[in-house]
């Protein structure tokens, strides 16, 4: 797909809409405290990185996701080791943890900053718990989908249970795991912002609430821009890793076989 | 006289489903000598699947025993070779590695069998791929790894496949072969010996001499003695309303 012709269509289309964009807001005299033309948001950008404001917050909140990210998948992925291969775990402690999954965990911020305080810890916490579930689901059912054959092959060697979850079901269970993982960074980033919204001192998600507070519309659209950057450079991130640990995925074979 | 490599006696086996229990195997006896390559065929649904879990001791039979070269098998045996219909590969490792799987999972130095490995992958003409993944390989190159992953700690009999490029292989390493397909003309054209089952509950109800020279070229299934064989399999189908394939 990456042709020049391609590139240079994708960047022709972004300039036309952003064009439009700043023609529409003009034309119809738009107040900026409503919709702010690109190029207020463009100069806002500017002032943010230029005064190393933006900085300092994106670095904070990325600590936050990172962290929370690998608290989540730790916990995501031990748990659904645990209830995948044991009967007991699965009937007595699964369905509460749905229980818990099926409350809008968002709900749950306001608490975590009394329990954990303003700080980088209920942010970490928070986002950790709003991303562990997709990761627990798919390494459950990956660990539970690997081929009948080759679990009898494994037993007819006489292999035993511990040598079939490291040989097989675990490098089997990769795939799952993988695309769980592409979920929980995203739900790691929002897991983050709603706690800074709750209470923080640093991050985006607290900027973009200030300058709510002073109608700096400009200031909260370049924020959010600077955010769904952040979430695809860590997307991305994930992707890579999954190039490099499922090279034999058909999945990312055929992407790779693709022109 | 050649010794006994398997021994099947009075083997039978049962099934619990809902309550009702459901004969798959009606007792079964026959012997596998040393360095005998011998066929089972059967009409599907005969138990064959049955009477392979019990040979590689993953199920244990409701009467009777099974014995590999004198002891009873009463578990998974690391001296079985087991080689399934379809190649049954792990994507994520080397065909080198594949080939070496059994040695893993027994914990044995890697060092020592690696020569083996490379000399088996060179057997079947696979020099030269052995740091590439199965994918890589075409479905015949990837049963042939199977096979081969079979042979590398030295076991008594790979089973159950549909290659004839085992022929080869048994000639040249003289194992003792247990081959259980639904082909009559597969089974003769590979076996020494054809033994034929009953539909369910599976028994042994024919035992055919294949008195073919070795090698066998595929020209050997225009002979009398190919056609006469697979005629008196083919009746013996017939005569229980079987199908064959």
């Amino acid at each position: 797909m990456t042709s020049t012709r391609n590139v240079a269509l994708t960047v022709g289309l972004l300039c036309v809409s952003l064009a439009g964009w700043e023609g529409v807001v003009r034309l119809l005299a738009v107040p900026a405290y409503i919709v702010p033309p690109p190029s207020r948001v463009t100069v806002a950008l500017w002032r943010g990185f230029a005064s190393g404001l933006y900085p300092r917050h994106l670095l904070y909140t990325l600590t936050e996701t990172v962290l929370g990210f690998l608290l989540g998948a730790a916990l995501g992925f031990s748990l659904g080791v645990a209830v995948a291969s044991s009967r007991y775990i699965e009937y007595f402690v699964y369905p509460y943890i749905v229980m818990f999954q099926s409350l809008p965990k968002v709900a749950l911020a306001p608490l975590i900053v009394i329990w954990f305080g303003l700080g980088l810890a209920s942010k970490v916490v928070n986002a950790a718990l709003v991303a562990f579930f997709p990761l627990m689901v798919n390494t459950m059912v990956g660990l539970r989908s690997a081929d009948e054959d080759r679990v009898s092959l494994m037993r007819a060697l006489a292999a035993s249970e511990s040598q079939i979850f490291w040989m097989l079901r675990l490098p089997g269970a990769l795939p799952f795991v993988m695309a769980g993982l592409d979920v929980a960074v995203i739900l790691a980033l929002i897991g983050a912002i709603v706690g800074e919204f709750v209470g923080a001192q640093h991050g985006l998600g607290m900027l973009i609430q200030s300058m709510n507070f002073t109608m700096d519309v400009s200031g909260q659209f370049s924020v959010l821009l600077i955010l769904s950057v952040l979430g695809l450079a860590l997307n991305k991130g994930i992707a890579i890793l999954r190039r490099r640990v499922l090279f034999w995925d058909p999945s990312v074979k055929s992407r790779s076989d693709a022109p | 006289m050649p010794t006994t490599a398997i021994s099947v006696a009075g083997v039978a086996m049962r099934y619990a489903a809902r309550g009702a229990s459901v004969a798959a195997l009606a007792d079964m006896s026959f012997d596998v000598a040393e360095r005998e390559f011998v066929a089972i065929v059967g009409p599907s649904g005969c138990g064959k699947s049955t009477l392979l879990k019990i040979l590689a001791g993953l199920l244990p039979p409701t009467r009777g025993e099974a014995r590999l070269r004198g002891t009873p098998i009463a578990g998974p045996r690391r001296d079985i070779g087991v080689v399934f219909q379809a190649p049954v590969l792990f994507p994520w490792r080397t065909v080198l590695d594949n080939v070496l799987l059994p040695v893993d999972v027994q914990g044995l130095p890697r060092d020592r069998h690696q020569r083996t490995a490379l000399d088996l992958l060179a057997l079947v003409g696979l020099e030269g791929f052995e740091r590439r993944y199965p994918w890589e390989l075409s479905g015949g190159m990837q049963q042939r790894v199977s096979i081969i992953r079979a042979l590398i700690h030295d076991p008594a009999m790979p089973r159950e496949l549909m290659n004839l490029e085992l022929q080869r292989i048994w000639l040249e390493r003289q194992k003792t072969v247990l081959f259980i397909t639904h082909s009559i003309p597969e089974a003769v054209f590979l076996a020494d010996r054809v033994l034929v089952m009953t539909t369910r509950p599976g028994a042994i109800m024919d035992d055919v001499a294949v008195r073919l020279p070795r090698p066998r070229a595929l020209d050997a299934m225009s002979t009398s003695e190919f056609g006469g064989c697979v005629a008196r399999i083919r009746a013996r189908f017939n005569a229980q309303g079987g199908v064959d394939a």
